[in-house]
């Protein structure tokens, strides 16, 4: 398996959709080839820092307009 | 702003359970408790918010369809009868508002434009790769990745927050839409197709197209390309 191919299937690769075959030849290729492993790795990587970008506050004015349009629409 | 029809709608498809303890949430919610009415916006508001960042760059706008989003799932919840998610169901009624404040027309992502991968090399320019001819290594790595120095997520979350919220900024509508979902979010991929009416098939492609070319943004922001030979 060649470099440029590996990165087609990075996605199947992660889902876990990839055919078997196909893993193994990736497999067997990441084991020789430090690049390929490593943007395997930073993909992952990359994820997870994606997963870590709402870690913020609520909003508290938001908060309010929504509570208003609930309490609201409970006296209708 | 046009009191358009907000109603979500709760078709499922094969495999989505809509959990038992939202039933009780549910309940809570069209009983008029507030207290389960806050719990459900803090869980949500925050996805809510970063995916209509993606369908309306202006801060006001994007503002002003998750507010009409919680309007909706406000005069909604009364109807609603638990056969999809709560989550599918609040964030179709987003997606429905987003999309027609763009004027765009719900729709499926038509086959065609979600075709798949070719042999080019997405965002990596070919260049990157020995050709096809090369004695040793065709198609592999001549300037390969370099390491990022980074050591874990959470210092590249901080460290490249910019970057990414850039990179994802400019990425196509429907690509920024399956990234924001199931990697921000962390919805998984039937979620996604449920919400956004798209195949897993698609859904794949173009979380690959946008995971490619946020991962080189990142690469290039950092410089991180080193020869291979």
């Amino acid at each position: 398996m060649q470099c440029k191919q590996l990165i087609q299937l990075v996605t199947d690769y992660l889902e876990g959709t990839i055919a078997e075959a196909e893993r193994e030849q990736m497999e067997a290729h990441m084991g020789e080839c430090k690049w390929c492993e490593r943007y395997i790795e930073q993909t992952r990587q990359m994820i997870d820092a994606l997963a870590e970008l709402d870690r913020q506050s609520g909003d508290s004015e938001a908060w309010a307009n929504a509570l208003a349009a609930f309490r609201e629409h409970q006296n209708r | 702003m046009s009191r358009s029809d907000v109603a979500g709608d709760e078709r499922t498809s094969a495999g989505e359970n809509p959990r038992d303890d939202e039933s009780a949430l549910i309940a809570a919610l069209q009983a008029g408790d507030e207290a389960a009415f806050r719990t459900v916006f803090d869980q949500f508001d925050p996805t809510l918010r970063r995916l209509a960042r993606s369908y309306a760059r202006a801060d006001a706008v994007a503002e002003e369809i998750v507010q009409e989003t919680w309007l909706g799932v406000v005069r909604g919840i009364g109807r609603f009868e638990g056969r999809s998610s709560l989550k599918t169901w609040i964030f179709r009624i987003l997606v429905n508002v987003a999309r027609t404040r763009a004027g765009r027309e719900a729709r499926t992502i038509p086959f065609s434009s979600a075709a798949p991968p070719g042999e080019d090399s997405g965002p990596i320019d070919a260049d990157r790769f020995f050709g096809a001819d090369h004695g040793r290594w065709p198609g592999h790595w001549c300037q390969g990745p370099a390491a990022w120095g980074v050591p874990d997520e959470r210092a590249l979350a901080k460290e490249m927050r910019e970057e990414i919220l850039t990179a994802i900024d400019s990425l196509s509508g429907s690509q920024r839409e399956v990234i924001t979902l199931r990697d921000i979010g962390g919805w998984d991929s039937k979620e996604v197709c449920n919400a956004l009416g798209v195949s897993e098939v698609n859904q794949r492609v173009l979380l690959h197209r946008a995971r490619a070319r946020v991962r080189a943004a990142v690469e290039e922001s950092l410089g991180a390309i080193e020869q291979t030979t």
